[in-house]
């Protein structure tokens, strides 16, 4: 199948690439440049899994093909964290428990990456409706909403202010 | 005690650690030592593997509930360039035997169809290809001949089908798999003696774990290395992964099978070993390491972990006072077109089936119904969460009938605190409890007579709403009787009684502590439980325990988790791993202060002299030592180099069924109880049901880890919300699934989720487990279903519905209205 050529960035790196133009942003995150944070849980865009941050908005990976990501900035799990440690919200799940068995974590994320970067003290109403688009299967979703009030508040005292890269 | 359990005898307590106050580490929060790796993407689950000249499989499934297979043309899939192989049933029976069956007489199924199909998404061929988008082109190329057979959907109708309509003719001519009774206790003299017997018909519908990690695998066949090399999410590798081998064709030394982090299990990734025989296959017959993970589809239509289907002709015996004499019921489970644990799921339901009550008797018939729907396989619950619900109905209707306050009646009837431990008709015993205590908590952090109230003020506004209450068990350590004890006594199958878990725990000259899991980790904390028991046990600091998997060859003993059994197992096998590696610890240390064995401790991470302060030397001094210096420590295998051992620990309580099944013994001992309440409003005009407040309090014994534990009790919760409101299979006629997706099975998100709950813990040890731990795995939704139910029968008590059935989805609601309105109307 011909390939398309497309250049972006991802987790802060420039990256050039041919891909099929079918092929699934999620899949080409995870079998071709080798990011396996971003999960894929239903490939129909329900459950939220695959999401990743591009260009300032939490997208469905899934739902979107690689070659539409061309020109954009794309941040994945794999570059939330850096050497010094853990993103705060990261942090937050850890401390408050707000994963179990991790597979929706990683969309969860960056679920609440996007929220906090629009709205850096939210009600328990918004972090809800944020979330509102990610199925979780183990957590009933409790500890998640306490881990994303926490890491706002935690981001909110350091003054982090975009929440969108690492930190 | 009745006397048909005279013969059933309690063992002896085999507990070492005592339950106490004053632990280090157990009973705090720590965070999950398994998060780090999890949080950064990093995990390692299945999709996440690569292997060099790995190709990728899709597959051909069936669109019929129930046709012959005329003809399958592969020819222009085959021509598909990056295409590897195209492969069909009979291409797959060339090097692989039919799945294992825990069913006896075995209910036959192959991984791949063979002749037809019996459900729609059974596999009837394979692409291997060089990666999965050409494998689904070439899926599509497949043509299929196809001589539709009429689909089984009705339980009633499936078990009175012929001809035709049989799913397996050649080995049974009606589609009725088991039919079996029994009477444990004098159930026929209660229900005669008894002023009034409460009857009713109820229905629970098939719905599914659905993880949002599906099942996945990847297989390599090396003939030249030895076998197979298989990678799956899997729970039950190391039980018994010589049962896959067999299907597998090869010895349990030519297959390896290594877990992985999974992604969510609920109990639908138990066994997983169609999935794993099917990879397998394709690996051999292309000849290069297959990857084949299911798509959402797939999980739902094929991945044999449907939950259960039943329908209950219910029979409580009452007197006037409200005592519960006996209880009886003729079940009919649907479970599709296979049977791969048998009825374990209603051996399991025997563990607790009488509930919280004081009931002498209790007779049953089940019976197991195939139809053209995917198997069934555990979910959380694996079939208690049934008969919980069952069992709470019918109080729920006794009180009615006997116009009784709902909770005065469960209160009359408790098992009283003094009682324990409790032999319930059928055998299994109830460890301990306090079920009143938790009641009263429940009721207190609910303030329940305060929403009574309320709900009344509010009902008298016109409002529809209402407060349930459910008081629940909560089996946990399963005893693997449950698979087989139902089963026709002249075909009893394996009678399986083993249930171990095993450790392997090393200190390396660091000092450090390496510890060695048998069992995968599917979203439980196994790093985290045991860290903080070894921790407590050893003196050491959790950042000094280090974990690893063992696979199917360098394994020993773990079942997994499954049944709420991992953390009182795990626990156990860590005290037996502790007590050998103190004895160890205590030898070269003493040795090394020139003191005795028994005038030294273990204290802080140290071997110290007893009421010595600075006569002491560091676990990693005493492990560099003995590993490196052999020549320091006497002669005598006593002194042996290094710090090693594994452990076992076997199920802590647990007796044969009797021979004529007059009881099935103890097998599911380690009890739990629950209390939830929940108050809802209920919109008439839409179905649509709020949850106002929420409370749940549960009894788990000693707690390791509150926080883990209260996670566990919220996903849990969740999806009894879930099943009660919302989630179900959807079949038509022809026995199409209508709704296997994520967008029309509805599952609770954040904003189905109860706004105030509360989670409250009432802690009665167990006597029999280490520190008196019990399973919390399951009880969210052992609980939630009847406590919501119940609620929204109360909040609807105006129009005089009553609920026979779950889930009560919204149209379902509606109807159940406009049906009390009809009646109320003529």
């Amino acid at each position: 199948m011909m390939k398309t050529a497309i250049s972006f960035t991802v987790n802060g790196r420039t990256r050039e690439a041919f891909v099929p133009p079918r092929m699934l942003l999620s899949d080409f995150i995870r079998h071709e440049l080798e990011l396996p944070g971003t999960h894929v849980g239903c490939e129909h865009g329900v459950c939220g899994s695959c999401n990743v941050i591009v260009d300032g908005k939490a997208v469905r990976s899934c739902l979107m093909f690689a070659v539409q990501a061309d020109g954009s900035d794309i941040t994945t799990v794999e570059g939330y964290s850096t050497d010094a440690g853990l993103h705060p919200i990261q942090q937050a799940f850890w401390e408050e428990h707000g994963l179990q068995c991790g597979f929706c974590t990683p969309g969860m994320l960056a679920a609440a990456k996007e929220l906090l970067a629009a709205n850096p003290d939210p009600s328990d109403e918004d972090i809800r409706e944020a979330i509102s688009g990610n199925l979780c299967r183990c957590t009933g979703y409790e500890f998640i909403i306490n881990a994303i009030r926490s890491a706002g508040k935690a981001m909110r005292e350091a003054d982090i202010q975009n929440t969108l890269q690492p930190v | 005690m009745a006397s048909h359990l005279d013969t059933n005898v309690i063992p002896p307590s085999r507990q070492r650690e005592a339950p106490r106050s004053g632990l280090t580490w157990i009973g705090q929060s720590i965070k999950r030592v398994e998060d780090p790796r999890i949080l950064t993407g990093n995990g390692g689950y299945i999709d996440d593997l690569k292997m060099p000249g790995m190709a990728h499989a899709a597959m051909v499934s069936s669109p019929h509930a129930h046709a012959r297979i005329v003809s399958i043309d592969t020819s222009k899939a085959k021509a598909l360039p990056g295409v590897i192989g195209v492969y069909t049933g009979e291409d797959l029976a060339g090097v692989v035997d039919p799945c294992p069956s825990f069913a006896s007489p075995p209910v036959p199924q192959h991984a791949m169809a063979m002749g037809k199909v019996r459900h729609v998404g059974e596999v009837v061929a394979a692409v291997v290809a060089d990666d999965r988008y050409i494998a689904e082109d070439a899926a599509e190329l497949i043509e299929v001949e196809w001589e539709v057979l009429p689909a089984n959907v009705d339980i009633e109708a499936s078990a009175a089908a012929t001809g035709d309509a049989l799913l397996h003719p050649d080995d049974r001519e009606t589609n009725v798999a088991l039919d079996e009774s029994f009477s444990f206790g004098p159930v026929d003299d209660d229900f005669a003696a008894a002023d009034r017997i409460v009857k009713r018909r109820l229905r629970w519908h098939r719905s599914s774990a659905q993880a949002i990690e599906t099942s996945g695998v990847v297989a390599h066949y090396d003939a030249y290395k030895g076998g197979y090399t298989i990678h799956c999410n899997s729970n039950f590798y190391n039980f018994i992964p010589f049962v896959i081998g067999g299907s597998l064709r090869v010895s349990p030394g030519e297959l390896r099978i290594v877990p992985v982090l999974t992604g969510g299990s609920f109990g639908s990734k138990v066994f997983s070993h169609k999935i794993i025989i099917l990879t397998g296959g394709l690996s051999r017959l292309a000849g290069v390491p297959v990857k084949y993970i299911e798509d959402r589809l797939e999980h739902f239509t094929n991945s044999d972990s449907h939950g259960s289907d039943r329908l209950y002709d219910a029979e409580l015996a009452v007197d006037k006072d409200g005592t519960f004499r006996s209880m009886r019921f003729t079940v009919m489970d649907d479970y599709g077109a296979y049977l791969q644990f048998g009825v374990g799921t209603h051996g399991n339901a025997m563990a607790q089936v009488t509930g919280p009550y004081t009931i002498g008797s209790f007779g049953m018939r089940v019976m197991a119904v195939l139809t053209n729907k995917c198997q069934q396989g555990p979910y959380r619950g694996f079939g208690s969460e049934v008969t919980n619900w069952v069992m709470e109905r019918m109080v729920d209707a006794a009180a009615d009938e006997l116009d009784r306050d709902p909770v005065e009646l469960r209160e009359q009837n408790m098992i009283q605190p003094d009682a324990f431990p409790y032999m319930i008709p059928t055998g299994n015993i109830y460890d301990s409890g306090n079920f009143q205590k938790v009641l009263a908590e429940a009721k207190q952090m609910f303030d329940f007579d305060d929403w009574r109230a309320k709900a009344k003020a509010m009902r008298a506004e016109g409002r529809c709403v209402g407060i349930g209450l459910a008081t629940c068990m909560e089996r946990s350590v399963y005893g693997p009787t449950e698979w087989w004890s139902l089963n026709n006594k002249a075909t009893p199958g394996f009678t399986l009684t083993s249930t171990p878990e095993g450790i392997t725990a090393r200190i390396d000259p660091s000092g450090k502590l390496f510890i060695t899991l048998h069992s995968p980790m599917v979203g439980n904390s196994p790093e985290t439980v045991v860290t903080q028991i070894l921790a407590e046990r050893l003196t050491v600091a959790p950042e000094d325990i280090v974990f690893n998997y063992s696979d199917s060859q360098t394994g020993f003993n773990g079942v997994g988790p499954q049944g709420s059994r991992f953390t009182a197992m795990i626990a156990g096998a860590c005290v037996s791993a502790s007590i050998k590696l103190e004895e160890r610890l205590k030898r070269f240390g003493a040795h090394m202060l020139q003191r005795r064995p028994e005038d030294v401790e273990l204290r802080n991470g140290m071997v110290a002299v007893r009421g010595l302060k600075d006569q002491e030397k560091s676990f990693a001094e005493i492990a560099l030592t003995s590993s490196f210096f052999r020549l320091s420590f006497p002669d005598g295998e006593e002194f042996d180099s290094g710090l090693e051992t594994t452990a076992v620990y076997d199920h802590p309580l647990s007796t044969d069924p009797d021979e004529d099944r007059k009881h099935l013994g103890i097998f599911y001992p380690i009890v739990g109880h629950i209390c939830h309440i929940v108050a809802v409003e209920v919109d008439p005009g839409t179905g649509k049901v709020e949850m106002l407040d929420y409370a749940a309090v549960h009894d788990n014994g000693t707690i390791v880890n509150p926080r883990t534990l209260a996670g566990q009790v919220w996903g849990g919760t969740a999806n009894g919300i879930g099943t009660t409101l919302s989630e179900q299979f959807h079949y038509n006629a022809d026995g199409q699934f209508t709704n296997p997706n994520f967008a029309e099975f509805a599952m609770p998100t954040a904003n189905e989720m109860p706004r105030n709950f509360n989670l409250g813990h009432v802690e009665t040890p167990s006597p029999y487990t280490e520190y008196g731990i019990k399973g919390g795995g399951e009880g969210g939704r052992l609980g939630a279903p009847s406590a919501l139910t119940s609620a929204i029968e109360n909040a609807l008590q105006d129009y005089g519905v009553k609920i026979a059935a779950l889930p009560v989805t919204p149209p379902v609601l509606r109807g159940l209205i406009r049906d009390a309105e009809k009646i109320a109307a003529e």
